[in-house]
């Protein structure tokens, strides 16, 4: 059950050639991007004969990483009609000029025997004919050529769209299998594009809902292993798992860590009433959050830690609320026409993801804090349970077919609502929970 | 209410009587709902009876967790057979239409197995013997997505949870 990190990715500024300072490449993202920014990716250059496949790889799952933001579209090297040698031969911007090419990026990729993996990059303005900020240079191991790949996209994109990055990210899901009245369910992790898929429990069990730490090392989630529905702490590295001993005699489920790691909310049954409490993990010291006769479920922390914004269906049905961590009376936010639940707060703070029922479907949707500007991003048969990507630009979720054999999977979409699209996953797989940007 | 449970016994007597495969297996009484397998059904004391013919579950209507007369009525039965029956350990499980999001689902299972126990309480089944549990929307007994399916998925089940104390 060990998951293997192959030494840490170490990047260092590189090379100080004259490079532009103010970024003219970089798209403004407002309201629903334009047209992608079109880039070429000539593959990589191998500065010896054992790095040739994997600069290979890295050049291909650079280019599927941006192409997958749905900002950028690639230009096929069939249209190129430079023909590049060396890493360190100058650009002739004409040749790319030509193709429309936006943006250039150029790597050399370099192995040794000992398993060590050096990367070195430059990103290319073609229209302003300038290096874009300063070439780069990664260093990790062989046995994480994907990871090395993201991190070269994070970079990129990161320079041109000027947004924190999320390619180099990881997400705790549940892996399902079996006919839909006697489910297995287990959790897995993967990268932010659905490879290198880890489990990380068994399939004796239902588990649900596992939600990962800002640090991405833990994850808590809810699990039936005794019998009975329970609060599970698992750390990722090693597997290991434990029971969360929460309060009283009632039951615990849907938990979510504070933006500190330290305290957790989630919902407690007791006598068949659903409330919300917070909970110190090192001490099991909690506080109840509501105390209505209502189902108060599926809480989630503001980035800053003083807010949780959560369900109620105290008005009748589900709606949307936020709460001071101190207490108080909690304050509606949703007012539109249908259900809101499982709410998640943004990490830049400003935006709520929901998933919203009317007219017989499920969508995922935003608002801002206060409740305005709401959007509704997707709509299917039965689309749940949003996750935001680490930058808060892009949201993944659950999508279930209808039907006797009808499974879930997952997708994801830009804020916009553009870019919606399915991971390719080989097993049906259900509740996202994207972990942050690994270091 | 006793009479009720008897006369479903009866009932129950008079069709397996009729059963053309006979139905009686071999095998010696017991007392146990687990042991009473192969010779089956007609071991009024069973769990097996217990579900097949006293009935181990109610429904709902859409995103509800009253008991409608329907419900009352059969969980009537169903206390009537559980105070006869002492040694079981009860576990009352709440369930939901995939129509619902996963953590609404689970709280709504657990509000419905709740309005059971509390009925059975106050029919006079120990609230010692009972326990609740919900597992929302994640264990379906019918698998198609549309009203016919979801009626029987909304649902609370009465689990005879272990065999005689």
């Amino acid at each position: 059950m060990r998951l293997i990190w192959c030494g840490l990715l170490t990047l260092c500024v590189w090379l100080n050639t004259a490079v532009a300072q103010n970024a003219p490449l970089r798209i403004k993202i407002t309201q629903g991007v334009i047209e992608p920014l079109k880039f070429a990716v000539p593959a990589f250059e191998a500065e010896n004969l054992g790095a040739k496949k994997i600069a290979a790889e890295i050049s291909r799952v650079v280019a599927a990483d941006l192409t997958s933001s749905g900002l950028f579209r690639e230009i096929p090297s069939s249209r190129f009609i430079a023909q590049r040698k060396t890493f360190e031969e100058p650009v002739r911007f004409p040749d790319w000029r030509a193709v429309n090419a936006q943006a250039l990026v150029t790597a050399a990729v370099t192995t040794n025997g000992s398993g060590k993996l050096t990367v070195k990059f430059r990103i290319f303005d073609i229209f302003s004919g300038v290096q874009l900020g300063q070439g780069m240079q990664l260093s990790g191991s062989t046995q994480a050529v994907r990871r090395m790949a993201h991190k070269v996209s994070d970079q990129v994109y990161e320079r041109i769209i000027g947004e924190g990055p999320y390619f180099d990210s990881r997400i705790v899901f549940v892996s399902e299998s079996g006919p839909k009245d006697k489910r297995l369910k287990r959790l897995a992790i993967m990268d932010f594009d659905g490879e290198n898929m880890q489990f990380l429990t068994g399939n004796d069990n239902i588990v649900l809902a596992p939600r990962i730490s800002s640090d991405g090392k833990k994850v808590l989630y809810t699990s039936w292993e005794t019998g009975f529905p329970q609060i599970y702490l698992l750390d990722v590295e090693t597997g290991r798992r434990k029971r969360v001993n929460t309060p009283g005699d009632g039951v615990a489920f849907s938990p979510r860590f504070a933006p500190d790691n330290k305290r957790i909310v989630f919902s407690y049954e007791r006598r068949g009433n659903i409330d919300i409490y917070l909970m110190e993990l090192s001490s099991l010291r909690s506080a109840r959050l509501t105390s209505s006769p209502f189902i108060d479920t599926a809480p989630s922390f503001s980035p800053d830690g003083r807010q949780i914004v959560f369900e109620s269906d105290r008005s009748g049905n589900q709606q949307l609320y936020i709460l001071p961590v101190t207490g108080g009376t909690p304050k509606r936010i949703s007012f539109g026409k249908g259900r809101y639940g499982t709410p998640v707060w943004s990490p830049r703070g400003d935006l709520i993801a929901f998933t919203k029922q009317s007219n017989g479907r499920f969508g995922i949707g935003v608002m801002r804090i206060d409740g305005t500007k709401e959007r509704l991003l997707s709509a299917s048969f039965l689309d749940e349970g949003p996750t935001w990507s680490p930058n808060g630009r892009v949201i993944m979720f659950s999508r279930q077919t209808r039907g006797p054999s009808g499974a879930p999977s997952i997708y994801s979409v830009d804020i916009t609502g553009r870019n919606l699209r399915p991971l390719s996953l080989r097993a049906p797989a259900s509740d996202p929970s994207w972990g942050p940007v690994l270091p | 209410m006793r009479s009720i449970y008897l006369h479903v016994a009866i009932l129950f007597i008079l069709v397996a009587c009729s059963d053309s495969e006979g139905g009686f297996g071999s095998g010696s009484l017991g007392t146990d709902g687990y042991q009473g397998r192969g010779f089956g059904q007609n071991d009024i004391t069973s769990s097996t009876f217990f579900k097949e013919n006293v009935g181990d579950h109610v429904l709902f209507k859409v995103d509800e967790y009253t008991l409608n007369e329907v419900a009352k009525t059969a969980l009537d039965i169903q206390a009537n057979w559980l105070i006869e029956n002492p040694g079981f350990v009860i576990i009352v499980e709440g369930h939901a239409d995939e129509r619902g999001t996963r953590e609404y689902n689970l709280a709504l299972g657990f509000r419905r197995a709740q309005s059971v126990q509390e009925y059975l309480v106050a029919r006079g089944v120990s609230g010692l013997r009972l326990k609740t549990r919900s597992y929302g929307k994640e264990r379906p007994v019918e698998i198609c997505s549309v009203e016919r399916c979801y009626s029987k998925n909304r649902r609370a089940v009465t689990i005879l949870a272990s065999g005689s104390s």
